[in-house]
C-alpha cells in the first residue's frame, strides 16, 4: 500500500504576514523529512497543518492521493503526532498516561506492552510514579514511549529532542532511522543536528 | 510498515477517557470540593443576611438553592478543558481517530458525576437550613440531578469555546448564563410546585426534555467548539 503525504501550493498567513507561500512538499515511505528554518518561520504551524490540526491555510493536502479533508479518519488512524507540549498528565502515572493513549486508538493493550515501552525509553522503575514528579526530560520520554507502543506509519514530531539527554538523543535518532527503513515516514522539526543518512531529506522554510 | 484502517474501538476509547478524568479529579479533591463548599457557604449566609424567620426563608428557599447550585456548577466549568489544553493532551484528544463528540461526552459525564450529582445530594441538607417545607426534599434533589446534567452539557460548550483564552472565566459566564435560564426556571419551579402541592410531573418532564435535547446537541457543539479553539 502506498504511503504519501503531499502538499500543493501550501500557504499560511499569520497576522498579515505570509509564513510560507507556494510550498510543494512530497513525503513518501522510507523518508525522514526535516523542516528547517529560524524561529518564527512557521515550522510548528506547518506541522500542525500537515497533521490536520489547523484548517486556515491555502492550498491542498493529499493523503495517498485523496484530499485530506475527505480521508481524515483514515489519515488520523495512521498518524502519531507529538507536539511542543508532551501531552503527559502530571496527575497520572506513566503507565496510566500510556493506557489512555493506547485506548484512544481503540486498543486496550496490556501492562506488559506498556512496561516494555517504558523500559525502552529508560523509564523502568518509574512506571507508578506520578508524572508530575518526573523531570521534564522524563516526561518527554513518556510521550516518546508512544512511538514504540502505537504502530503508526506517519510520525509528525515537533522538537522531539527537547530536554532529552545525549544518550536519549542518539537512541531516538536511531529509532527514527529504523522507522524510515521499516517503511514508515517521519516529519520532524528540531534544532538538534541530525546525523547524515540516506533517508534524511531537508526542507527549508523562511 | 502497514497502513491501518480506522479500527473502531470507540467504547474502549470512551471508557478509558471516562476513567482517566475520574482518576484525575479524584486525585485533586480540592477541585471537587470547591463548588460544594461554595454552595454551602452561600446558603449558610442567607439566613444570616436576610432573616432567620422560617416562613420567609421557606418561601425563597427553592429559588435560592437552585441559584446557588447553578453558580457553583458554573464555577467549576472553567477547569473542564483547561488543564488538558495546557499540557497538550487536548490536541492529542482532537487527533484521536475517534469521534470527538463521544470523547467529550465522557469528559462531561465525569464533570456531572463529581459536581452536579454531589450538589444535588447536598441540597436537601442545606434545605433544612432554609426551613424548606417537608415533602419537597426529594424533588429538590431530583430536579437538581436532572438540571445539573443539562448545565454541565451546556456549560461545556462555553468551556470549550473559551479554553484558548487566557481569562475566559467571565466570558464563559456571559456565554452560558442565558442558556441556563430555562433550566433554572423549571428546576426551581418543580420545587415550588412540590411545596404548593401542585403536580410536579410537568416540570420534571420539561427538565428531562431539556436534558434530552442537550444530550443530543451539546456533544457536537462541544466538539466543534474545541476545534475552533485549537484553530485559533
Amino acid at each position: 500500500m502506498s504511503l504519501c503525504l503531499q502538499a500543493r501550493q501550501l500557504a499560511c498567513e499569520r497576522d498579515d504576514r505570509w509564513l510560507f507561500e507556494g510550498l510543494d512538499l512530497d513525503i513518501h515511505r522510507g523518508e525522514i523529512v526535516r523542516i528547517e528554518g529560524p524561529n518564527g518561520s512557521g515550522k510548528t504551524t506547518l506541522l500542525k497543518i500537515l497533521s490536520g490540526q489547523l484548517s486556515d491555510y491555502h492550498g491542498d493536502i493529499y493523503w495517498n492521493g485523496d484530499s485530506m479533508r475527505e480521508v481524515r479518519e483514515h489519515f488520523l488512524a495512521n498518524l502519531l503526532y507529538l507536539g511542543h507540549a508532551p501531552g503527559v498528565k502530571a496527575g497520572l502515572t506513566p503507565l496510566e498516561n500510556l493506557t489512555w493513549y493506547q485506548a484512544l486508538s481503540g486498543d486496550q493493550g496490556n501492562d506488559c506492552q506498556r512496561e516494555e515501552a517504558l523500559a525502552q525509553v529508560g523509564l523502568s522503575g518509574f512506571e507508578d510514579v506520578p508524572a508530575g514528579q518526573l523531570s521534564a526530560g522524563q516526561q518527554r520520554r513518556v510521550a516518546l514511549a508512544r512511538l514504540t507502543l502505537t504502530q503508526r506509519a506517519l510520525w509528525v514530531l515537533d522538537e522531539p529532542f527537547t530536554a532529552i539527554d545525549r544518550h536519549g538523543v542518539a537512541a531516538l535518532e536511531a529509532q527514527l532511522v529504523a522507522h524510515a527503513n521499516a517503511g514508515g515516514c517521519v516529519l520532524v522539526t528540531t534544532h538538534h543536528e541530525l546525523a547524515e543518512s540516506p533517508v534524511l531529506r531537508r526542507v527549508q522554510l523562511g | 510498515m502497514s497502513m491501518h484502517a480506522p479500527s473502531g474501538g470507540l467504547m474502549v476509547a470512551v471508557s478509558a477517557t471516562f476513567k482517566r478524568d475520574l482518576t484525575l479529579l479524584l486525585r485533586r479533591r480540592g477541585e471537587v470540593l470547591n463548588p460544594l463548599v461554595f454552595f454551602a457557604l452561600v446558603i449558610t449566609l442567607f439566613p444570616i443576611g436576610i432573616s432567620p424567620d422560617p416562613q420567609l426563608l421557606a418561601e425563597i428557599a427553592p429559588g435560592l438553592l437552585w441559584v446557588a447550585a447553578l453558580l457553583a456548577a458554573l464555577l467549576s466549568l472553567d477547569s473542564l478543558f483547561r488543564s488538558d489544553y495546557d499540557d497538550g493532551s487536548l490536541e492529542q484528544l482532537l487527533l484521536a481517530p475517534q469521534p470527538l463528540a463521544a470523547l467529550s461526552l465522557a469528559k462531561v459525564a465525569v464533570h456531572w458525576l463529581l459536581t452536579g450529582l454531589p450538589l444535588a445530594l447536598m441540597a436537601p441538607i442545606l434545605g433544612i437550613m432554609l426551613a424548606l417545607p417537608a415533602g419537597s426534599y426529594l424533588i429538590l434533589a431530583l430536579s437538581l440531578a436532572l438540571g445539573t446534567a443539562s448545565l454541565s452539557l451546556i456549560g461545556a460548550i462555553g468551556a470549550a469555546l473559551t479554553v484558548g483564552l487566557a481569562r475566559g472565566g467571565v466570558l464563559l459566564s456571559l456565554l452560558v448564563l442565558p442558556l441556563y435560564i430555562p433550566v433554572l426556571i423549571f428546576g426551581a419551579g418543580a420545587v415550588q410546585a412540590a411545596i404548593l402541592g401542585d403536580g410536579i410531573a410537568a416540570h420534571i418532564a420539561i427538565l428531562g426534555a431539556l436534558l434530552a435535547i442537550s444530550l443530543m446537541l451539546a456533544p457536537w457543539a462541544i466538539a466543534a467548539s474545541l476545534r475552533i479553539s485549537i484553530n485559533g
